[in-house]
């Protein structure tokens, strides 16, 4: 009822800073008033897959970026325990800047399109990552890491063999929450030009409820996926859990 | 001889204090501290309100369903369901099929908020000792006494968290606010024809420092409500 309106103000806010999209595609809800176009969404379910890829390629080089940089942050803070507090409260501001305000203060230095967007989402990913990395690391117990060490152990054999794959299980509960988070905010970086399926949420000629629908179903079914390819890895590298739970 | 990046962030400072020219409204200035401080005011506006909505709404539902200890999949299950909803998703939704203005998005952007309250203030109130809920029953407190005068103390700093969470999402939402008729710091850089390279970046400045008070307020707000107790227990 009022998507009129709503055209217009898109029309005027919008100039030149989404996605064009095509007039003469036009849906039955310009004309009518339903809530959903089965007859549209069939006819054009085509389009989502460029910017279902994009949007995955986003994501998945965000993370991967965001894991590294964060893992290797939890390593250090776990040797050196006076790096925790500040690094805590750096990923922290990292986290608190609103997503599109970063784009456009990361703007003047990295220009629009992929680049800043995934510099920005991986910086999102930073805090949960490396909290839950080191929170894992030191759940570890203390009896464990002394068997070791009588055992031989040097102190990075006990890291690699004994203190990491025994932090998996909340190394990756951090990862399946920095995944499905990111996965819905890179709708966002429609705003810089980076593509994706925000593209196909908002556009300067057209709004629609139908193609809000069907993109936000793509993001909500990714991210269901992501979590649970995340979980099963879990069960399979961490055997000695499902052992203990019989 | 400046260098670019700092021309570009000097310029868009004095877009916040000074009006500046603009290529659209026809010789009328734009952008300045009045305008500056009117949308800064807009935003905090929409914020707490639809914080404070999303804490009426979500805090009873978390504290209940933690302290009766059902629920655990409702609990987890709204809060994995609420980060994997796209913010745009949501506001243009709202704006196209209910309508636009403060009066939709305002809950539209509630709803974000309520999903990590529910969560941080079930596993808060999960979290508590047990003995100490016994302890109370056993003084004759009745099951809304026990919720209130022990469980939400005891759980208030992971409470609180939730309300941080929620908070960053929702300044980070109303920032987009704009696309469906609300004004807030977010007109700065989307009606970027109008305000210009300045004005975006200044909106993007203000947005951050905007968020990054109220994060810091909030913290602020969570030490002073935190009892002193709990303070020595956790260092």
């Amino acid at each position: 009822m009022s998507s009129p309106m709503l055209l217009a103000t898109a029309g005027h806010v919008g100039e030149g800073f989404f996605r064009e999209r095509n007039l003469e595609n036009l849906p039955c809800q310009a004309r009518e008033s339903e809530l959903f176009c089965w007859h549209w969404a069939t006819q054009n379910i085509g389009r989502y897959g460029t910017p279902t890829v994009q949007h995955l390629e986003i994501v998945v080089l965000s993370v991967l970026i965001g894991f590294v940089v964060a893992f290797a942050l939890a390593l250090f803070a776990h040797r050196s325990r006076w790096l925790q507090p500040p690094l805590l409260a750096a990923t922290g501001v990292l986290y608190t800047i609103p997503s599109i305000a970063f784009f456009f203060l990361l703007l003047p230095v990295t220009g629009l399109g992929r680049d800043t967007a995934i510099i920005v989402l991986a910086a999102y990913t930073l805090q949960i990552i490396y909290r839950n990395t080191l929170l894992g690391l030191a759940n570890v117990p203390a009896s464990v890491k002394d068997a070791a060490r009588g055992m031989g152990f040097t102190r990075r054999q006990i890291l690699w063999r004994i203190e990491l794959p025994l932090a998996v299980p909340e190394i990756i509960a951090g990862l399946r929450v920095a995944v499905v988070s990111t996965i819905a905010i890179a709708t966002l970086v429609v705003f810089i030009s980076a593509g994706g399926l925000g593209t196909e949420m908002y556009g300067a000629n057209l709004t629609f409820p139908t193609s809000i629908i069907i993109a936000t179903t793509i993001v909500v079914l990714m991210a269901l996926g992501f979590d649970l390819v995340l979980l099963t890895a879990q069960r399979l590298v961490t055997p000695w859990r499902r052992a203990a739970a019989r | 001889m400046t260098h670019p990046l700092f021309a570009s962030f000097s310029g868009a400072i004095e877009f916040i204090f000074t009006p500046q020219e603009s290529n659209v409204t026809g010789g009328k200035k734009v952008g300045g501290f009045d305008k500056s401080l009117e949308l800064v005011l807009r935003h905090l506006e929409v914020t707490l309100l639809a914080l404070a909505l999303a804490v009426i709404i979500a805090l009873p539902i978390g504290l209940y369903l933690g302290h009766r200890g059902k629920g655990e999949l409702l609990a987890v299950g709204i809060g994995n369901a609420g980060r994997a909803i796209p913010e745009l998703a949501v506001i243009a939704l709202v704006a196209t099929l209910i309508g636009v203005g403060l009066k939709t998005i305002t809950p539209a952007l509630a709803i974000l908020g309520i999903a990590p309250i529910i969560v941080n203030a079930y596993v808060g109130v999960r979290q508590v000792d047990p003995a100490a809920v016994d302890a109370a029953r056993g003084m004759g407190m009745s099951e809304l006494k026990i919720i209130r005068k022990v469980e939400l103390p005891l759980a208030m700093p992971t409470v609180m968290g939730g309300v941080r969470g929620a908070a960053i999402v929702i300044i980070a939402t109303a920032t987009i606010a704009p696309l469906a008729g609300v004004e807030t710091l977010g007109d700065f850089i989307i009606n970027k024809n109008v305000y210009g390279e300045n004005g975006l970046l200044a909106g993007a400045i203000l947005v951050a420092l905007l968020a990054l008070t109220i994060e810091g307020l909030l913290a602020l707000l969570q030490r002073s409500l935190t009892s002193d107790g709990l303070k020595l227990k956790t260092g």
